[in-house]
């Protein structure tokens, strides 16, 4: 066990990766020479070669294509792009080849695609580099979303990614990246399609995901305070989904409040609320309650972007009126 | 250089069947068997039979939706694709990909693409897999004209240009993005110009001379075998039937399908070049193209009496089975 | 603005449904008038209103069951600096606010037509399956639904057959009245007097008055109480967050038994600045207004000791239970003729019992007894009343 960031986590397990199958390699936007726009790769380059840690032009659809290419062609291509938002550009590959290549050839191909991402606001970036849309990604059939929130699982998850047969698209919260925690790096790969307790509760359950467990945690200790005893459940993957976890949540606390950095409508935060109407309705002791994005492009002032992201104190209050405490 | 009069009439049968199978198509269509969007490709036949005719078993292909006649002229069994078409169990792609999305893994055949321009960066990462993976093989992608329009070809061709990936980029270009005229997509209407901006070596050939896109192709692909680099080829062809099955063709003139059909038709063309040769005597074709029709009739009554999948099965192939 | 709020009417209730307003948006109130009527574990009690303006808006429509401390309306003060829109105008926008502004209310019921009633779907099961006829339940869930802890509680606390208001009315007191022998450490004095005095006086006074007019002797007692209370005000306080707290007017608390069983214990406000008359007044205004069901909200919140006299009864004293969070409990048993010591010779003379229940947090025995030694005196010069 020794203590890592988050970004040297990732890094960590992009070397053993690299290290142990001569099949992977690295290709995004400036993941070589700069070291990542994030810094991950940072030191890559110099141990496996530009081959493997590959340069990309401003392409995103060309090379996020290349790497599902790549994938059926039997490399193991890990793409980073560098913000969700630029993956607007490569969506078609995503939506229409990677996630349809398998079905539409009858079970004949396979896409054994890892793609990284940075998601997520909070560092003043505005409208065009600080939008959660992993919602959107989870809502397509035949790729995986998994959004890690801790150290540990920022490891883990990249491992598991890579041993999957399947597209796998790993979102990584921006404020994350410097985050600090125990790794285990011999834990072995994360369970993918496995949700779990953060903290355990009886009257209200906090589920999330990615940058808001911090948060939904934090909420929770502030809830404790006030005698309120809150479970937080971090959902780690959004597809495929942990149901059952949600579904066993709901059903010890009776109360649900959701925390996701999308915007509220059509969002993931829906999902799981209609999913709980749908399967544990009559668990349910009150409303179920979200806390999401506020529906604008979120703002770059420092207070602006405050107030349009999730905060505790607002999960704080929604947990706390479906007490009927508000 | 088509070199022997067998092979030379191997691929005049299959110019043949992809007519034949086309037509019979474009029949139980109306009948109702073959459902969805149905794309012909008759008058193109020469593209795919010269092409395919140029590579290697180890090579891979990549098409679009109106890929008929390279899944045939790949190895494809017509079968396989009939079964596809209606729906069947026995489909090359179990009827999860019907007309637009033939694929075949033995067949190095990676379908099948219907977003214009979709295909152009897989082909990449294929040539990047073979590159990097120290295998020889050659990956030939085909489109049409539309693609070039596409922001994914020009990533598509920087990124092969840059990487020196082994990719034959065919262009086959039958004037007409679904309905607007090249002159009215492209503001430079000579395509090999696109990629020579890429620093892509490019050539074009007349896309209804069999021996010609052959020739072309051959050569092509030499040169990406020797260079290890993209090589792009623009085929100049004719599609003689609509868009896609029906369509009102207010975007051409009768006459100047017409045209095309009588003075161009690449079967014509490769019977009387075949004549002239001496490869071929004039009971031949008629003999061929009655064995083609068998094939297709054969083809037909097979897909017919093929199962269809259980709707059981429909979340199968989502993703890959659960290992253990 | 003022937002006029579901009042606590007793230190046990946490819910009640609005179930008339007496005024309309656009309607001048001023302090003290009643507004709105509030059906409560102890039935319907009018509801008055503390400040003087315009009603600007109705929140809660009748029939909705909300918990305490919810907005039922807004009213517009007297003074406000903005100037009155028409009733029915759209409010102006809000200022743009640049801190995070906390999640407005999700569940607040939205004003207007009344409502069905809030259950929530886990509760409605439960109540299925425990037999809980969840129709009258008050609900302590967000917008005031019934929840699962409520229909535990119910389950718990009564029988599964109909919950009708005179059995919430039960649980009410059962709940006070638990709380208080669960938290306060109760003592009792007693003391017996004669009340030859206070029944001649009675008399005297009553003789030349209409049946309407004249005195009872509750009056005395409450009279009595109320003065005797000036000099001893711990037991007229609260004992808050362990800590005592003087009340600060001496509001007193008379029990009042319904005919159905219930109990209710409006207060008489001020009670040491009334006269003997006055106090006359409150007490049947209190009496009858209890029976109909009319009570007020502070007359039932507000109390700040309580009386209660089981005269009528023909027992010799009563030690009760003091009504949390006050700290003293007057008791006054029946007078009845007892042989009574005079000068040395036993005579027959009117006997009163008095006994304080009080809170040992609050107050200790000696205290407790000198205050019935004080109000002996005063009862025993009635005139002075």
């Amino acid at each position: 066990m020794t203590r890592s960031t988050y970004r040297e986590a990732i890094r960590l397990a992009l070397a053993t990766a690299l290290e142990a199958d001569s099949r992977v390699l690295l290709m995004g936007e400036d993941v070589g020479r700069y070291g990542g726009a994030y810094a991950v790769s940072k030191g890559l380059l110099e141990r496996f070669g530009p081959e493997r840690i590959r340069d990309t032009p401003l392409s995103e659809s060309g090379f996020l294509g290349a790497g599902i290419g790549a994938a059926l062609g039997g490399l193991r291509p890990i793409v980073e792009i560098m913000t969700v938002n630029f993956s607007l550009l490569a969506l078609d590959q995503v939506v229409n080849n990677a996630a349809t290549l398998r079905h539409m050839s009858g079970g004949q191909l396979g896409v054994p695609l890892v793609v990284r991402m940075a998601t997520g606001g909070g560092r003043q970036l505005a409208a065009q580099h600080s939008h959660s849309l992993e919602g959107w990604y989870a809502h397509v059939p035949g790729i995986k979303v998994l959004a890690p929130a801790t150290v540990q699982d920022a490891h883990d998850m990249l491992l598991a990614a890579l041993a999957d047969a399947d597209p796998v698209f790993i979102f990584e919260h921006q404020l994350l990246y410097p985050t600090e925690g125990d790794l285990d790096p011999a834990r072995g790969p994360a369970t993918i399609g496995q949700a779990l307790v953060r903290r355990e509760g009886s009257d209200v359950s906090l589920v999330t995901y990615g940058g808001s467990l911090g948060k939904a945690l934090a909420a929770s200790d502030e809830l404790a305070q006030a005698g309120i005893s809150a479970e937080v459940l971090e959902l780690r993957t959004l597809r495929p989904l942990d149901v059952e976890a949600i579904e066993a949540t709901v059903t010890k606390t009776h109360r649900l409040v959701i925390i996701d950095e999308g915007w509220k409508t059509g969002s993931f935060s829906a999902e799981i609320a209609a999913l709980v109407a749908e399967r544990v309705f009559y668990e349910l002791d009150a409303p179920i309650a979200r806390v999401c994005s506020a529906e604008v492009p979120i703002p770059y002032a420092k207070h602006l972007e405050d107030a349009a992201l999730p905060q505790v104190p607002a999960i704080v209050v929604a947990a706390k009126e479906l007490l009927g405490r508000g | 250089m088509i070199a022997t009069r067998a092979r030379a009439l191997a691929l005049l049968e299959q110019m043949f069947l992809i007519r034949r199978l086309e037509e019979k198509c474009a029949e139980v269509y109306s009948a109702g068997k073959i459902r969805g969007f149905l794309h012909l490709y008759i008058g193109e036949e020469a593209v795919a039979v010269g092409a395919m005719a140029a590579l290697d078993a180890a090579d891979n292909v990549v098409a679009t939706y109106r890929e008929h006649g390279h899944a045939l002229a790949r190895g494809l069994t017509p079968t396989a694709v009939m079964a596809e078409m209606y729906g069947k169990a026995t489909g090359c792609s179990r009827g999860r990909g019907g007309s637009m999305h033939l694929f075949s893994t033995p067949h190095r055949f990676f379908g099948g693409h219907a977003i214009v321009g979709g295909g152009l960066p897989v082909a990449v990462g294929l040539a990047l897999a073979d590159s990097m993976l120290g295998r020889e093989g050659v990956t030939a992608c085909f489109f049409g004209d539309g693609a070039v329009d596409e922001g994914e070809f020009h990533e598509s061709l920087n990124l092969a240009a840059l990487w020196r990936l082994p990719v034959l980029f065919v262009c086959e270009n039958n004037l007409y993005a679904m309905g607007t005229a090249l002159e009215r997509h492209e503001s430079v209407t000579d395509l090999c110009v696109k990629p020579r901006a890429y620093g892509i070596p490019a050539e074009n050939v007349d896309g209804m001379d069999l021996f010609a896109v052959e020739a072309a192709t051959a050569h092509a692909v030499s040169e990406v075998r020797r260079h290890r680099s993209p090589f792009f080829l623009e085929a100049k062809t004719y599609r003689f039937r609509a868009h896609s099955m029906y369509d009102a063709e207010a975007y051409r003139s009768r006459e100047e399908v017409a045209e095309w059909a009588q003075k161009h038709d690449p079967i014509d063309l490769a019977v009387a070049e075949l004549t002239r040769r001496g490869l071929i005597d004039g009971a031949e074709p008629a003999a061929i193209d009655l064995r083609v029709r068998a094939a297709v009739e054969r083809a037909c009554e097979e897909a017919d009496a093929a199962p269809l999948e259980p709707v059981g099965d429909l979340l199968r192939d989502v993703l890959a089975p659960e290992v253990g | 603005m003022a937002e006029f709020v579901m009042p606590s009417l007793g230190s046990d209730m946490t819910a009640g449904t609005l179930v008339l307003w007496r005024v309309a948006p656009g309607q001048v109130v001023k302090r003290g008038d009643i507004i709105a009527e509030v059906d409560t574990d102890k039935g319907v009690i009018e509801v008055e209103v503390f400040v003087s303006g315009r009603i600007e808006k109705l929140l809660v429509g009748e029939g909705t069951h909300v918990p305490v401390g919810t907005a039922l309306a807004v009213i517009a003060e007297e003074g406000d600096p903005r100037p009155q829109p028409p009733p029915a105008a759209p409010r102006a926008a809000a200022p743009p606010e640049a801190e995070p502004a906390p999640a407005r209310s999700l569940h607040s019921p939205t004003a207007g037509a009344p409502m069905r009633q809030r259950i929530s779907p886990s509760a409605r099961r439960m109540a299925r399956e425990l037999g809980v006829d969840f129709s009258h339940l008050a609900g302590t869930g967000p917008g005031g639904a019934i929840t699962r802890d409520d229909v535990k509680r119910a389950a718990a606390v009564e029988p599964p057959a109909e919950a009708d208001a005179r059995t919430r009315m039960r649980q009410a007191i059962a709940r006070a009245m638990t709380r208080s022998n669960r938290e306060i450490p109760h003592y009792y004095v007693a003391h017996r007097m004669s009340f030859s005095a206070a029944l001649e006086f009675l008399e005297r006074t009553n003789a030349d008055r209409i049946p309407a007019e004249r005195l009872v002797y509750g009056a005395l007692l409450i009279r009595a109480v109320a003065l005797a209370l000036c000099d001893f005000p711990e037991l007229n306080a609260r004992w808050e967050n362990d800590a005592l707290v003087m009340s600060p007017g001496i509001h007193v608390g008379m029990a009042i038994s319904l005919r159905d069983g219930g109990l209710v214990v409006p207060a008489i406000l001020d009670a040491d600045r009334l006269s003997l008359d006055q106090t006359m007044g409150a007490l049947r205004d209190r009496v009858e207004r209890a029976r109909r069901g009319q009570l007020r909200a502070s007359e039932l919140s507000q109390g700040t000791v309580t009386v209660t006299s089981l005269g009528e009864r023909g027992v010799e004293s009563v030690a009760g239970v003091i009504y949390p969070p006050q700290t003293a409990l007057v008791g006054f048993g029946t007078p009845a003729l007892r042989p009574w010591v005079v000068d040395g010779q036993v005579v027959a003379k009117p006997v009163l019992g008095m006994t304080l229940a009080g809170d040992h947090r609050a107050s200790n025995g000696h205290r407790g007894a000198a205050f019935l030694n004080a109000l002996e005196k005063l009862l025993s010069q009635p005139r002075e009343l």
